[in-house]
């Protein structure tokens, strides 16, 4: 175990935090002790509930007013904060401890423009400046890598992408110099290769300002290319530290190991488990033949038609999965909604079972939808939360009426149990299940009408990756055993290896490359396939390493 | 820009339409001759008069045309600010209502005035308050100044103001001084809705992610609430503001009896139980119009507070 380097930014010692609930104290990090250095990058890496972010929380003083440190110290440059009034806590924020929030796309005034909020944070940090204050505002958003800074500090953050607010907040964090920047999940939300050169770019001003960076994320790859010490966090304990090399080459702990398993790049020599390496030729079951979906943009826009799909043909084979990868705004939710039959084409024709359903009105489409279901990306929402589990896995079959009385309940049962979803959950409500027990209520519900083709929105990515491997090895199991085709639409290439057969990559709404997914992965025609498969994380530790 | 203005003129436009015709089939449409219903709002008998008489009244009152040419005829005159005359003395409807808006709008705008300051002001206060206790205590608050009566509330404050402490008139028209205790009590209900809403909208956006980083750059919680709370709060309230309008010219009518003022809202209590049809339509007419002129220009004011309404992304 690497010891912590001396003179010390930041001590915490043999911290404990509780929550009161119900009564008494639910303790959620047990004798925490770390450090961190001047001018050192440390990563905390951990699933969620393991106590990482309350770390983050404690240290800048932003916990939930109910929380309560029932034990131990969190020395800032010797000062105990921990037991310090409010007001000398506020005087760390902004000028000692930076924060860069988890979701850029909420972590912004709404109704403040760009530059103001930056400007706050320096006037904050320095004191009135009535002269100048633009220009270091201007000068901090080139710093964070921002183009057209005079407009878009002008702008709203609604007008701007993602990555782009995450540079405003970088920027709003690095406004007071602070010693210590904290990153909490700071790309979680961003697509890979967004989150590469936001990464690469956040690395570069943190070496240039010789400052600290605590990192704290759920991708042990992300940890690994981006820190000098990982800490592993399991159930509010620290369960292993070390160098990334070192935890990468010898994982003490089972929980280092599931993340690492979890983190593709890291686990198999840089490249994919890629399961299915041949790729039968089954009847197709749907084809897209030449299809565009173009879009009429509001008048004042640059464009009068925005093109979401361009001569996007493809054909999904039956008992297989047809994986679609590619960033936000590539275009993967249109193809669901043609295929779907929500949207309709601009041009060409959707194919299901050699009927062409392009041109169907909503009545004669209606039976296929039997055939046709839909998983989508976040359990916590796709579910009604006044519905129990039972009667929303039921509901297909009530609203086709094919069964009622005691058929609901067996049916029920039955598709609980090819799920795996304990049999008592079926009485509770969405709100008493956990993310991964919601997802297979939700695949349970898809199944109920037994059809022949799922789409899958991408199914795990709100999901911790030990619980989204579990739903992808039920997803695997179940094509086994039910034969069932999968349209999965994902931007998890690790995922994406392990179940699909067919990989199509989708750019600006056009196909960039198509084929067997061990032929994509293993060589790429495409710059842009290539570039995808470098923004995996954990590559850097795995190139330096080998 | 320039569209929503317009698809929003064009709206308000159909609602004051709406109103007229509603009010309209209601007054003159239902069961019961509409002559007979005005011949007693003048105090004729109509048993009195003989059929020829009838026919001229009739067509003196226009009913002789039909619905239809009725129903264009009056809404001819609305749009060329011509309401017809009063049934009870024979006075052209706009005089009437001229005379008597003023002190209504006086009534209603310093109500409004007063229970969006107040309303506010009060959530403002109870958020800033981190006693627990406390603040559940005065969170309630609202919700009683929105459960009790108006006329309850003015005959209080008449009992106490007036009466007891004798600091201003029970009731009349003069001055500012017989203002007060009508406008408070006109002020209350809507001022406790803006609280209650404003208090769980403060409380919504306190638990917002964008809070944090607000916190995190070292602002304390006063400057966070006023500088990112406020505005964001503040945003549902607005919208409050215009509907509100409406249970402000029905509760003027209450508050205008307790209070014995002279105004539009005395008026229409007058015109009802007279059953005089021409002015009872004036009035509903002018307070949907009045509601309709409010909501727009919360409608275009809006884009002002919530740069999102218009300015909307780019799709690149």
């Amino acid at each position: 175990m690497a010891p912590p380097p001396a003179d010390n930014l930041v001590e915490i010692r043999g911290l404990r935090i509780a929550y009161p609930a119900a009564g008494q104290l639910n303790e959620v990090l047990h004798d925490v002790t770390l450090a961190i250095g001047r001018g050192e990058r440390l990563a905390i890496v951990g699933e969620s509930g393991s106590g990482k972010s309350t770390i983050a929380g404690a240290l800048i003083g932003l916990l939930s007013p109910n929380a309560r440190i029932t034990a131990g110290q969190i020395l800032v440059n010797g000062e105990d904060v921990a037991h310090v009034p409010e007001r000398r806590r506020r005087a760390l924020r902004g000028k000692v401890i930076g924060l860069v929030p988890q979701d850029p796309m909420v972590g912004l005034n709404p109704t403040t423009r760009n530059g103001r909020q930056i400007a706050e944070a320096l006037i904050q940090a320095k004191g009135r400046r009535t002269r100048g204050i633009d220009a270091d505002v201007l000068d901090l958003l080139e710093q964070v890598g921002i183009d057209n800074p005079v407009l878009r500090a002008r702008q709203y953050p609604h007008e701007l992408s993602g990555g782009m607010r995450q540079r405003i907040l970088i920027a709003i964090a690095l406004a007071g110099d602070p010693d210590l920047l904290i990153a909490d999940e700071p790309t979680s939300a961003l697509d890979a290769t967004v989150q590469k050169r936001l990464l690469d770019h956040l690395d570069g001003l943190v070496a240039k300002r010789g400052i600290s960076l605590l990192l704290i994320t759920h991708d042990l790859g992300v940890a690994a290319d981006r820190s000098d010490r990982v800490l592993v966090m399991q159930a509010g304990r620290i369960v292993e530290q070390g160098t990334p090399a070192r935890i990468f080459s010898g994982p003490a702990s089972e929980a280092t190991r599931a993340l690492i398993a979890a983190a593709p790049a890291l686990s198999r020599d840089g490249g994919f488990a890629v399961r299915h390496l041949d790729v039968p030729l089954t009847p197709e079951i749907l084809s897209f033949d030449r299809v565009a979906k173009y879009f009429t943009l509001p008048r004042g826009s640059a464009d009068r038609q925005f093109a979401a799909l361009e001569e996007v043909s493809f054909s999904v084979r039956a008992g297989q999965t047809m994986a679609i990868v590619g960033e936000s705004g590539s275009g993967k939710t249109t193809i669901l909604r043609v295929a779907l039959g929500l949207e309709k084409p601009s041009r060409g024709r959707v194919i299901f079972e050699g009927q062409e359903i392009s041109g169907m009105t909503e009545r004669q489409f209606r039976p296929l939808r039997q055939r046709v279901q839909l998983v989508q990306q976040n359990p916590y929402a796709s579910l009604d939360p006044r519905l129990t589990i039972f009667e929303s896995i039921v509901e297909p079959l009530v609203s086709f009426k094919l069964a009622k009385g005691a058929e609901l309940d067996a049916a029920a049962r039955r598709l609980a149990d090819i799920v795996h979803l304990p049999a008592s959950c079926l009485t509770r409500r969405p709100r008493e299940l956990s993310g991964g027990q919601l997802q297979r209520a939700i695949i349970a519900r898809a199944l109920a009408l037994k059809p022949d083709l799922l789409f899958l929105d991408e199914p795990v990515s709100a999901l911790d990756a030990s619980v989204s491997a579990k739903i992808l090895d039920l997803l695997i199991e179940l094509q086994e055993r039910l034969g069932v085709s999968y349209v999965l639409v994902s931007h998890d290439l690790a995922a994406v290896a392990r179940i699909a057969h067919q990989l199509l990559v989708l750019r600006r709404g056009t196909i960039v490359e198509q084929g067997p997914i061990a032929q994509v992965l293993s060589a790429p025609q495409s710059p842009y396939t290539r570039q995808l498969l470098e923004s995996v994380p954990g590559r850097r530790l795995v190139s330096s390493a080998a | 820009m320039t569209g929503y203005i317009l698809s929003r003129l064009g709206q308000a436009f159909l609602v004051l339409w709406g109103a007229f015709t509603v009010t309209y089939l209601i007054l003159y449409l239902l069961p019961g001759d509409p002559l007979s219903i005005m011949l007693g709002a003048s105090g004729i008998q109509p048993g009195s008069l003989s059929p020829q008489q009838l026919d001229v009244l009739r067509a003196q009152y226009g009913l002789d045309q039909g619905v239809v040419a009725h129903y264009f005829s009056l809404l001819g005159g609305y749009l060329q600010g011509d309401f017809g005359r009063s049934l009870a003395d024979n006075d052209p409807i706009r005089q009437l209502l001229f005379a008597r808006a003023a002190p209504s709008l006086e009534l209603a705008g310093s109500a409004v005035v007063l229970s969006v300051l107040a309303g506010c002001g009060f959530a403002y206060a109870v958020s800033l308050v981190t006693w627990r206790p406390l603040r559940q205590a005065l969170t309630r608050l609202p919700a009683l100044g929105l459960s009790t009566p108006v006329f309850w509330t003015g005959l209080l404050l008449i009992q106490i103001f007036a009466f007891d402490l004798g600091w201003f008139p029970a009731t009349g028209n003069d001055g500012i001084q017989s203002l007060i205790l009508p406008a408070v009590t006109l002020a209350i209900p809507s001022g406790a809705t803006f609280a209650q809403v404003l208090l769980r909208s403060f409380g919504d956006v306190w638990r917002e992610p964008f809070i944090v980083t607000a916190l995190a750059k070292g602002l304390s919680r006063g400057q966070v609430q006023a500088r990112h709370v406020l505005r964001n709060a503040l945003l549902p309230v607005f919208t409050l503001i215009g509907l509100q309008i409406g249970n402000l010219v029905f509760e003027a009518v209450l508050v205008e009896t307790v209070f014995a003022r002279v105004g539009v809202g005395r008026l229409a209590q007058e015109a009802v139980l007279r059953q005089d049809m021409p002015v009872v339509l004036a009035i509903v007419t002018l307070a949907a119009a009045i509601f309709v002129v409010i909501n727009l220009i919360v409608d275009l004011l809006y884009p002002v507070f919530d740069p999102r309404i218009t300015r909307t992304p780019r799709v690149t």
